[in-house]
């Protein structure tokens, strides 16, 4: 049967298993909407924003485990999802996001919103794709779906002319699709293998460090297993919180940056590290001169390019995550030889007294509302099984070492990129892909005036998110370097002028609460998810003087952690803002 | 250390600047690139000479691996090969020194491919070291233009570059 363009795209997601996708339509997309509206197999959600659009796509993603999908018109539509696209790109999410474009024969000719859609994006996208002629338009497609889920996931964009939208071809979409250039591997070289599993039973001070990969590859069974096998302390980064449940007692926390004392000191002290999706970034390692100085290091991931980039590595391993942590299960299962169990105590000692120094203590008396205490609300209230979004500043850092993740993929924050402005239209992706499962969205006064329009999107589409404001009236993070590094100069962090953020909500049909006193912050939680239909906008009023603790700062070495000053037995010593 | 990277890659029209993008947004220099079609259609072959410590080599090689146009790679480095650069350059070639610079051009074995009444044009090809010191050795003519090709190069004995 003959489809026009428009109809081959429609059809190909169908006959991709996609139900929901995200967009906003224009002139070049008024063929493909017209076809979205002669069906309802597929939800179209209408975002309020490409940047919404495109952060809801990968909240989708990111929650549920398939590709995002995204539909946006030419021009000024693609620019609005670069900052969404770019965001994808640094997590590895799979998106796929189709971008109408000007018709061929205006390509070139700085037509009507006419960008270089393929140009702009292919900076920040897995791969990308201009579609001339209409007969190639459903195996794109399919190579799009293919490229994004596949190896190291990633954004792949389909740039669709108006003309091919219109013109008409046979239709038939492939059952599977090969791209002689690319062949992802998934089991690991057994060799290497061999010699890893070796290089661990014979560690005195091992940690295993562990990340998003691991969420990536569904290899978060296998990871526990690994970890319970051998009982070696595992830390995790911001993005694999969760793969290890939170209360497994060989979770050490997040490291890095914002990580636990206990897993900073763990790294900087290891013999043996064992790196599983984890890319070893900046904010992880701090200054690399100082990282991890006796380590040997295993690393595996699915990426070559990954391995060896910032750190030496002796055992690199190519492979899928999941594929490859089973592989060791087999060889551990197989060997009689175990870990030395009084040298790993020996280690677990060592472990446990910086576990003692409980970095992520602070001031409990406080009258203040401590922003910390909200996160634990948070958790406590939900029974550490809600699915959290975040923005990007000091609360996602608290939402990231106070909310204990025991399930992966429920932990939802842009980490490379750090993307103000993601979290809100990313839980409204994670409330599509689960409709009755509990959303909180963790943000800052600042992050959430950048996607605040979604609000309109929740009511349109009745989700039920809770938005947990953890209103500081700073740009906190930015706030927090200017007292360390800039001798108080606050310049340009104060958030003059903020809206009264209950009435916003109100304003979209929404329930808005405002709470100003440590003793309701738990009552209004409570209030917030039994109300099971609707978006309640939570707006704590927050200690303005918290910082975020322990911190490395740049040049310093993991174990050169700053504590926060408050656990040195001093309670409620309220800080003035100079 | 310098190093000479053969690429297959698709001969779509996008390939080029996704690999001139790869450099320019990591930072890797090049020192020259050159790209053509192949025998086969589907396919041009492209041919990077670039600079790094073992470290950085390795990363470009990883990176260039990771893009979905590159089919394959060599570095021609690694094992025995040849590389070629064709140099065309003009120069004043009055006087005398018209024919001083038929002789450098005869030592150099290259060849006078245009002439006017004051004006050599010269062919010449080799490693990229001959065509410094042809250009060096001119000095003393007065050089209207250079134009070099960027480095072809091509593995020695049996080992290929192909799918
Ligand atoms: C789009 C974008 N612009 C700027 C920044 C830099 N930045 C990082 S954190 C931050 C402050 C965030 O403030 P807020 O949302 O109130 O969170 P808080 O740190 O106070 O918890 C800023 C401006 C960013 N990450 N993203």
């Amino acid at each position: 049967m003959e489809l026009t363009g428009a109809e081959i795209v429609v059809q190909s997601l169908k006959d991709e298993g996609v139900e929901h996708i995200f967009g906003y339509p224009g002139g070049a997309a008024l063929h493909i909407y017209d076809a979205f509206y002669q069906q309802d197999d597929i939800k179209h959600i209408l975002a309020r924003h490409e940047q919404g659009a495109t952060h809801a796509a990968d909240g989708y993603a990111r929650a549920s485990g398939k590709p995002g999908v995204v539909l946006v018109t030419s021009g000024p539509g693609v620019t609005n999802t670069i900052t969404g696209i770019a965001t994808a790109y640094m997590d590895s999410i799979p998106l796929v996001v189709l971008t109408a474009q000007v018709p061929t024969n205006l390509i070139g000719d700085d037509a009507f919103q006419e960008v270089d859609t393929v140009g702009i994006t292919r900076p920040c996208v897995k791969h990308n794709f201009l579609v001339r002629n209409v007969a190639d338009l459903a195996l794109t497609i399919k190579k799009a779906f293919y490229l994004a889920g596949s190896g190291r996931p990633g954004p792949v964009v389909v740039d669709i002319p108006k003309d091919v939208t219109a013109a008409k071809t046979t239709y038939r979409y492939p059952k599977s699709v090969k791209i002689r250039s690319y062949a992802p591997v998934k089991r690991g070289h057994s060799k290497q293998i061999a010699k890893a599993v070796a290089l661990l039973l014979d560690a005195r001070r091992p940690v295993i460090y562990s990340g998003g990969g691991i969420i990536h590859a569904t290899a978060a069974t296998q990871l526990t297993a690994l970890v319970q096998t051998l009982g070696f302390p595992c830390t995790q980064t911001l993005m694999g919180l969760g793969a290890l449940p939170a209360a497994d007692p060989h979770f050490l926390g997040m490291l890095g940056m914002h990580g636990t004392y206990e897993a900073n000191m763990a790294m900087h002290g290891s013999d043996v590290i064992l790196a599983v999706g984890a890319r070893f970034d900046d904010r992880v390692t701090g200054d690399l001169s100082k990282f991890s100085p006796g380590a040997r290091i295993i690393h595996v991931d699915i990426d070559p390019s990954s391995i060896g980039k910032n750190v030496p590595v002796e055992i690199p391993i190519v492979g899928d995550a999941a594929a490859v942590l089973e592989q060791m299960l087999d060889i551990l299962g197989k060997k009689d030889r175990k870990v030395d169990e009084p040298v790993l105590e020996q280690w677990w000692k060592q472990i446990k007294a910086w576990r003692d120094v409980d970095s992520l203590a602070y001031d409990r008396d406080s009258k203040l509302i401590k922003p910390q205490f909200v996160i634990q609300k948070l958790c406590e209230v939900t029974e550490g099984d809600a699915y959290v979004t975040s923005d990007v500043g000091q609360h996602q850092m608290w939402a990231a070492q106070y909310y204990s993740f025991n399930k992966p993929r429920r932990w939802i924050n842009s980490g490379g990129l750090g993307t103000m402005g993601f979290g809100l239209p990313a839980a409204v992706g994670v409330q599509m892909a689960f409709p009755n499962a509990p959303v909180a969205c963790v943000t800052g006064e600042a992050s959430i005036m950048m996607c605040l329009q979604e609000l309109s999107t929740c009511s349109q589409y009745g989700l039920p998110i809770k938005v947990i404001n953890l209103n500081n009236r700073y740009m906190g993070m930015v706030r927090q370097w200017q007292e360390f590094f800039y001798d108080r100069r606050y310049s340009h962090t104060y958030m003059d002028s903020l809206p009264d953020f209950v009435q916003l909500a109100q304003s979209f049909g929404h329930t808005g609460i405002l709470i100003e006193k440590p003793g309701d912050v738990e009552g209004a939680l409570r209030e917030a998810f039994a109300a099971r239909e609707k978006l309640v906008f939570l707006d704590f009023i927050t200690d303005q003087t918290e910082n975020v603790y322990p911190m490395i700062s740049a040049g310093a070495g993991h174990n050169e952690m700053q504590l926060n000053p408050a656990d040195s037995g001093a309670t409620s010593q309220e800080r003035e803002l100079a | 250390m310098r190093r000479i990277i053969s690429l297959l890659v698709e001969n779509e029209s996008g390939a080029l600047s996704r690999i001139a993008g790869l450099f320019s947004a990591r930072g890797y220099n090049i020192e020259s690139l050159t790209v053509a079609p192949t025998e086969d259609e589907s396919l041009s072959r492209m041919t990077i000479v670039t600079r790094g410590s073992d470290e950085i080599i390795e990363q470009i090689t990883k990176q260039l691996h990771k893009l979905i146009d590159v089919v394959r790679l060599l570095d021609l480095t690694e094992g025995r090969h040849i590389e070629r650069e064709l140099l065309l350059v003009k120069v004043m070639a009055e006087g005398e020194n018209r024919e001083e610079v038929k002789r450098l051009v005869d030592i150099f074995r290259g060849r006078i491919i245009d002439v006017t009444d004051s004006t050599y044009t010269i062919e010449l090809t080799g490693p990229s070291d001959k065509l410094d010191a042809f250009v060096e050795a001119l000095s003393n003519a007065e050089i209207l233009e250079v134009v070099r090709s960027g480095i072809s190069g091509i593995a020695r004995g049996d080992r290929t570059l192909r799918l």
